[in-house]
């Protein structure tokens, strides 16, 4: 009974001991918005339309993003320049419903579309959400600085025909394989 | 007619000068507990408001005095409009019993540095901070939620509980001082304060005072984990402002008469009077805030054994104890 009463009163002590230290040392708070604690570079934050390194636009317009966006948030049309290569017409993201999963990043086969660590965009007027292409596109190469898919891609653009592309070979005359 | 009348503006001026202390302390000590209880959890507390946060207190009454007073549908509108302003009324009126320096004399006249001395000053506090239990209990039951009625079936169970072990731990007091008015109470006090004597009584005070003003470890009637808020689940506005007014004068309160009664009051060296009793309450309101910080909160049956199989048993016997030693000794004749 004593001992019991004793060993009570005891962690009683150390409890409020403990507690005490704790006023000597630093709060760990961050203070928001004088202190902003830096983001690991993949946290997903407003997204943006990257350009590939020649400066032109990653962007295909394959529709893989918006089918993908759980909630529909993005939409766009698909055009195609004179050289062959394809982009959005119009792209628009409407972050008001946005959730920033960063499936479109995922599903994105040329690094256009990506997510980067600005999550500061709120705003008063919810119409003001829906960004339009020159909103999104923005001069540089995002966390993807060297990759070029027209470079890759066995498509004839400005930067080549077939077996012109890196890492591709010449095409096979079929008809010099005959035994 | 003329000293009649003199008299009454002297109770006037104290009055008003005690009632402007005591809400200026109480919202004050309601950021000196959410600065010190941060600084105990190693964050900063409010510091957006002015410097420090100091301007926080002058925030948060803008802000509850702008906000709706709304009245929940099925409540019983007159018993929940008047049972915040019991609570604050009764905390508020306990006050007026603390003396706060020795009696001053002006133009020959005796006047006491305390807004009444009663003489069973002792006795009024007690029937105030009983009075307060209404506030709780009427406030939650006329809220008709259920979280407010067990919120305050739940005050008036533990404050009745307690008021008993609160009354019986300062009936030694009562014995060593030979009086019940708070005034003589601090006179006998003038050699060595009671603490020394009744370091039992002294532990039995604080623990049941604190179950009475609904702090941390026994804040069972507002257990936010279990009933959102508990009695004031349903108030908005100022009216809960008032509650949570009366829970912080309740707290200076009860420093104010542990001080009084277990610390020797105003007595203390070189300083005002008035300095030593505010930094008496000042000190045991950081007590209560620092064990707010470190004690989780008694299950149900664990308040109710503290109370009744322990307390009020180790009373009885103080009161027992100090009486055998009185006759002893011959302090009590």
């Amino acid at each position: 009974m004593m001992e019991s009463v004793l060993e009570a009163v005891g962690a009683l002590f150390s409890g409020l001991w403990t507690v005490f230290i704790h006023l000597f040392r630093r709060p760990i708070t961050e203070q928001y918005p004088e202190y902003k604690r830096p983001l690991p570079p993949r946290a997903r934050g407003r997204i943006i339309l990257t350009r590939d390194p020649d400066g032109g636009e990653r962007c295909v317009a394959c529709y893989l993003c918006s089918a993908v966006c759980p909630v529909n948030c993005i939409s766009m049309e698909g055009a195609e320049r004179p050289d062959g290569r394809r982009f959005a017409a119009w792209f628009r993201i409407n972050f008001a419903r946005c959730i920033l999963c960063g499936f479109c990043e995922e599903a994105c086969p040329t690094s256009a579309i990506q997510l980067t660590t600005d999550y500061e965009f709120c705003k008063k007027d919810i119409l003001s959400f829906v960004y339009e292409k020159e909103d999104l596109l923005v001069g540089h190469q995002g966390k993807d600085p060297d990759y070029n898919f027209y470079r890759y891609a066995g498509v004839t653009t400005s930067y080549g025909g077939k077996g012109e592309h890196i890492g591709e070979r010449k095409p096979v005359d079929v008809k010099s394989n005959m035994p | 007619m003329l000293i009649w009348l003199a008299g009454f503006f002297i109770l006037i001026v104290k009055l008003t000068v005690v009632l402007l202390v005591v809400l200026f302390i109480a919202a004050y000590l309601v950021w000196v507990e959410r600065k010190f209880l941060a600084r105990l959890q190693i964050r900063y507390g409010p510091n957006r408001a002015g410097t420090f946060g100091l301007l926080q207190p002058v925030a948060d009454i803008v802000k509850m005095i702008t906000k709706e007073d709304t009245v929940p549908e099925g409540a019983d509108r007159t018993f929940f409009l008047i049972a915040p302003a019991v609570v604050a009324g009764t905390a508020l009126l306990m006050f007026s019993v603390v003396p706060f320096g020795e009696p001053l004399s002006l133009l020959g006249h005796r006047v006491p540095l305390v807004v009444t001395d009663l003489n069973i000053g002792l006795l009024f506090v007690f029937a105030l901070s009983s009075l307060g239990v209404y506030g709780v209990a009427l406030g939650g039951w006329a809220s008709n939620s259920k979280y407010g009625l067990l919120g305050g079936i739940r005050g008036a169970a533990q404050m009745i509980s307690y008021e008993l072990s609160l009354g019986l731990s300062l009936v030694p007091i009562v014995m060593m001082a030979r009086s019940f008015s708070i005034v003589s109470i601090v006179e006998a006090q003038q050699r060595y304060p009671f603490i020394l004597f009744q370091p039992l009584a002294f532990l039995i005070f604080v623990v049941s005072a604190m179950a009475e003003s609904k702090r941390i470890p026994f804040d069972l009637p507002e257990a936010e984990n279990e009933l959102v808020a508990g009695y004031h689940t349903e108030y908005s506005g100022m009216r809960f402002g008032l509650f949570f007014l009366g829970e912080y004068v309740h707290m200076m309160v009860f420093g104010g008469i542990l001080a009084v009664l277990f610390l020797g009051g105003w007595r203390g060296p070189f300083l005002p009077p008035v300095f030593w009793l505010l930094a008496k309450i000042f000190l045991v309101a950081l007590f209560m805030i620092w064990v707010r910080g470190t004690l989780p909160r008694l299950r149900y049956d664990q308040l109710m054994t503290l109370g009744w199989k322990v307390l009020i048993p180790l009373s009885l016997i103080n009161i027992l104890v100090t009486g055998l030693v009185g006759l002893v000794s011959g302090f009590i004749h």
